[in-house]
């Protein structure tokens, strides 16, 4: 129990996927000029996160992975060369299942959401989360912990950005660095800020 | 106007680089900048990814139905993609473990789809090739920059040669750890934006508000 508890942690904190993995920086810099569209974006990404990772896990060991076939009599195939396209449909696949389910059952939280949930398909947080699950071979319950765990570390730290943002709206930034030079130089703040988290491992 | 080839080439070097001003593919480009020769070797895979697919993308753009355009685009590219991982790890197998899953990202890399979308679904095959190997040239120009400083100032070498020696070997060099740690990356872009922009003024975003502006609202 209290391995689940660090590797969530670690997702969250340490392994942040937006600040030490820079994955899912186009969005991340794209969308966060407001602080509720941030939040919208973090949610649909932790939704997504949270149901890709196990769904792909799945897969990868009943289906990709190096003699995955062995329930049906295929034990000598290893058919992980096709995980990038696995992944990659399985997400589009899922996206477009989760936002005609939440359409129809939680309409409140897709108005929420809005039109990010498309937008997240090619997200690299999303496949970046997969492919690591694969390569540190996490198990299916350690991949559900993973994939809710970094999605709301992805969504936290858009969050935080977003509101530091709002705020430099006034400041007075110098010309070169107006726009993208401040975000980057803020987000690499943040990121020497979730280094603090180190030693909690 | 018909741009000339050279222009094609040359335009995303800095002019319209993709990652300092069209905010293109900067996920992976930050994370194998820690040593040079991987950022050499990501810079080499994504030239080659770029101009084949924009290349592809061009060749069958006038029999490709609007609708199902983006995943054809995203099935081309990942094909390619899964054949330059394969290849990487045939044979340059120690290098490919150090890039990681950075190779795999290269198929949601948005300077990939983006060119594929934005350039080649309207232009010929030799200027959309052009395009994506101008562009992909504007993307390693800056990983090379930024992994060559990163390297340099965090372990005093460059491509695995030792240039400073430093003081844990009795030279005088103090390795920098934070160049190999993820915020130099930031910094350092950050730093490569302004740099472009001074030498390049109408880069320069306007801001939404300016001091004198409030002043005069407030007035």
């Amino acid at each position: 129990m209290s391995a689940l508890w660090d590797l969530l942690l670690r997702s969250v904190f340490l392994d942040n996927l937006a600040l030490s993995f820079f994955l899912g920086m186009c969005t991340f810099l794209a969308v966060s000029k407001r602080v509720d569209t941030a939040f919208g974006v973090g949610l649909a990404m932790m939704f997504v996160q949270t149901v890709t990772v196990p769904v792909n896990n799945l897969i990868y060991t009943w289906l990709l992975a190096p003699g995955a076939l062995d329930w049906a009599g295929l034990g000598d195939l290893d058919l992980s060369f096709l995980r990038l396209i696995a992944f990659i449909g399985v997400i589009a696949a899922m996206v477009q299942v989760l936002e005609m389910t939440l359409e129809f059952h939680v309409p409140k939280l897709h108005r929420a959401m809005g039109i990010f949930l498309p937008l997240i398909t090619v997200n690299c947080a999303i496949l970046g989360g997969s492919l690591f699950m694969v390569e540190r071979s996490y198990s299916f319950t350690e991949s559900v912990v993973f994939g809710f765990g970094s999605g709301l570390g992805w969504a936290l730290a858009i969050v935080m950005f977003a509101a530091i943002r709002e705020r430099l709206k006034y400041a007075d930034i110098p010309d070169g660095l107006q726009g993208l030079g401040m975000n980057f130089i803020i987000a690499g703040i943040m990121s020497l800020g979730f280094l603090a988290f180190a030693g909690m491992g | 106007m018909q741009e000339s080839k050279w222009r094609i080439l040359s335009r995303p070097l800095v002019d319209d680089n993709p990652l300092t001003l069209q905010i293109l593919g900067i996920c992976s480009a930050l994370a194998v900048t820690t040593s040079l020769d991987t950022a050499l070797l990501m810079s080499f895979v994504v030239v080659c990814v770029l101009a084949l697919g924009s290349g592809s993308v061009s060749l069958i753009r006038n029999h490709l139905p609007h609708s199902v355009r983006i995943i054809v685009q995203i099935t081309i590219i990942a094909s390619l993609v899964i054949v330059v991982d394969q290849v990487l790890q045939a044979y340059a197998f120690e290098l490919s473990k150090r890039l990681s899953v950075f190779v795999g990202l290269i198929i949601t890399n948005c300077i990939v789809l983006g060119r594929a979308e934005g350039y080649a679904m309207h232009n010929g095959f030799v200027a959309s090739v052009l395009d994506g190997i101008g562009n992909g040239l504007g993307y390693s120009l800056i990983l090379i920059v930024v992994g060559t400083i990163r390297e340099f100032f965090g372990k005093g070498s460059l491509l695995n040669v030792q240039i400073l020696i430093p003081t844990s070997q009795g030279g005088a060099f103090e390795p920098l750890h934070l160049m190999l740690l993820p915020p130099s990356a930031f910094f350092i872009i950050g730093g490569i934006i302004w740099f472009i922009r001074r030498k390049r003024p109408q880069q320069v975003e306007k801001p939404e508000f300016t001091l004198r502006q409030l002043q005069e609202e407030s007035k």
